[in-house]
């Protein structure tokens, strides 16, 4: 009826009607999710818990990734950089590429794929066995208990592992230039170290920041909404990564576009 | 004055619950009232689980009202629910214990975070042993759900259900999914903690001999087995049966007129009484 009186198809309006209730659901709950930060009880013991597993648990594969796209930069820039016989400057654009963009966004990329999946199935589960409904039973509000734990200790871990990832990168960079550019070091180091002033380091962290809220809302958000037994905790786990990855981008480009500019 | 009609424990004012725009309870409005047991039979989908989450304030109804221990809890907030809720027990129907606490971590579950029941922390052990020495479990405290039988998890949950005392106990299909003699034994538990501590019970099953069980047998705590009690002696404890089809109240009543109900739906839950 409502559609008819703006002549809009109502197959239309039904079409958009449920991703438009999704993102109200999903802002409801990062609301939420965000006040309970500053309203008790704190659930501290699951704050730790959840920091060594996102934090600890993904320092292996952020590091390995960190040293590999950091060598893989020194080569490629090396390369580019050859044909203005600048091969000298490798320091300053691995030091740029990975600060700015390669750092946060790989490393919110590999702990989306870790923590994104792991929270939504986690969440998932507990909502298909009714535990999500027996905390509730029980005084507890499963937001203040499972999401603002994750959230936090989301927020507190993505921004340290991207300071690592950046380290290893330029260590890995460095291996590089060293070996196969013979660049020497301290050029590479003080090269490196002078591309960089307070506003690339700036960027570079409030990109995980803002990542970190996406991968753990995104996570918690689609554990939460989980309906259908083993078979729907598989499918919010697949949307949860999806939808992280593809936020991620989109957020990337926009912090960039604002600094930029 | 003392006649006044006593007032209900639970009661369902036309309610309906709606998900995804279908009708899964249906203008659905009954009353049970302090010391009254209530057996809750219907086919599987037909909103037993739903009507008993509506209950809890789980759910929230999309028209209609719920009153519990007599507050209209569907204009609470989740956090004045809280208060309600201390004072229900709820068994899910595949037990919900958290998976990631030990068994005696579950059952203190409740205690520890029901703020209205501010239990003392020197006294959290001792009722959830106690809890769990009632469902006969005294053992299992460090283990965890995964390591537990079906039936034994289910023994856990009614632990952590009643562990506060609540005067109000609802249990969602307590004997699904488990073999006669285990289904028995827990039957025989609800019957234990409705007789030794006064409860209402609203008792979901699709089982007639649990529903016939709880009608008609009482608790011998002298020998820790059901014996059949004569209607005089559970005065003022009666058993009321519901049939729910598809979201509808299609039955309510005792047991005799239960088995005199002429409808083809109804009549397909009982059987002849053992
Ligand atoms: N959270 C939900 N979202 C959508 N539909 C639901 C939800 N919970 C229950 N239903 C639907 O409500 C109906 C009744 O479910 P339920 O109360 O679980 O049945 P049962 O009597 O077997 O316990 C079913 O058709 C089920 O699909
Ligand atoms: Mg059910």
């Amino acid at each position: 009826m409502v559609a008819s009186e703006f002549g809009v198809p109502p197959n239309l309006l039904d079409l958009l009607k449920e991703p438009v209730l999704a993102v109200q659901d999903f802002l409801v709950l990062t609301g939420r999710a965000l006040k309970n930060i500053f309203l008790s009880p704190h659930y501290t013991d699951d704050i730790f818990l959840q920091m060594d597993g996102i934090g600890v648990g993904s320092l292996q594969i952020v590091a390995l990734t960190g040293t590999f796209s950091g060598a893989v930069m020194a080569l490629q820039m090396a390369r580019a950089l050859a044909s203005y016989g600048q091969v000298g400057k490798t320091g300053t654009l691995v030091s740029l590429t990975l600060v700015r963009e390669l750092g946060p966004v790989l490393t919110a990329l590999m702990v989306a794929g870790r923590n994104a999946s792991g929270i939504a199935s986690e969440l998932g589960s507990m909502k298909v066995t009714e535990q999500i409904d027996a905390m509730r039973a029980l005084g507890t509000d499963p937001v203040q208990k499972l999401v603002t734990p994750r959230v936090i200790a989301t927020a507190v871990m993505l921004p340290l592992l991207v300071i690592i990832a950046d380290f290893v990168g330029l260590a890995g960079g460095w291996l590089i230039a060293d070996f196969f550019l013979s660049i020497p070091s301290k050029q590479y180091w003080s090269s490196a170290w002078r591309a960089l002033d307070w506003s690339d380091v700036a960027q570079g962290l409030l990109k995980p920041l803002v990542f970190a809220l996406v991968i753990s809302l995104i996570g918690c958000y689609y554990g939460l909404r989980t309906t259908g037994g083993t078979q729907g905790v598989g499918r919010s786990t697949t949307q949860a990564v999806v939808m992280a990855t593809v936020l991620i981008f989109i957020f990337d480009l926009m912090i960039t576009k604002i600094w930029v500019s | 004055m003392a006649d006044a009609p006593p007032q209900p424990i639970l009661q369902f004012d036309r309610v309906t619950v709606r998900f995804d725009g279908a009708d899964v309870l249906t203008d659905l409005s009954f009353a049970a009232f302090e010391g009254e047991s209530r057996v809750i039979l219907g086919a599987s989908g037909s909103g037993k689980t739903v009507l008993l989450k509506t209950a809890l304030g789980l759910i929230r109804p999309d028209s209609g009202k719920v009153y519990a221990f007599g507050k209209d809890i569907t204009i609470m907030s989740e956090r004045e629910l809280f208060d309600i809720r201390s004072r229900m027990g709820m068994l899910f129907q595949e037990s919900a214990l958290f998976d990631s606490l030990t068994i005696e971590e579950n059952v203190a579950y409740p205690l520890e975070n029901i703020k209205s029941i501010q239990c003392p922390k020197d006294q959290v052990l001792p009722r959830v042993k106690e809890a769990l020495e009632f469902v006969e479990l005294g053992a299992t405290l460090e283990k965890f759900p995964s390591e537990l039988s079906g039936g034994m998890r289910r023994r856990a949950a009614i632990a952590r259900a009643v562990v506060t005392g609540p005067p109000l106990v609802l249990y969602d299909s307590p004997t699904a999914g488990l073999d006669p003699i285990t289904a028995h034994t827990i039957i025989t538990l609800v019957i234990k903690e409705r007789d030794i501590s006064q409860t209402t019970a609203m008792i979901v099953t699709h089982r007639y001999q649990d529903g016939n069980l709880v009608a008609n047998f009482r608790y011998n705590s002298k020998q820790g087995t059901l014996e059949p009690a004569r209607n005089g002696e559970r005065q003022g404890a009666r058993t009321t049966f519901m049939v729910l089809k598809e979201g509808r109240l299609v039955f309510e009543g005792d047991q005799d007129r239960l088995e005199l109900s002429k409808d083809a739906y109804v009549r397909k839950f009982v059987k002849p009484r053992v």
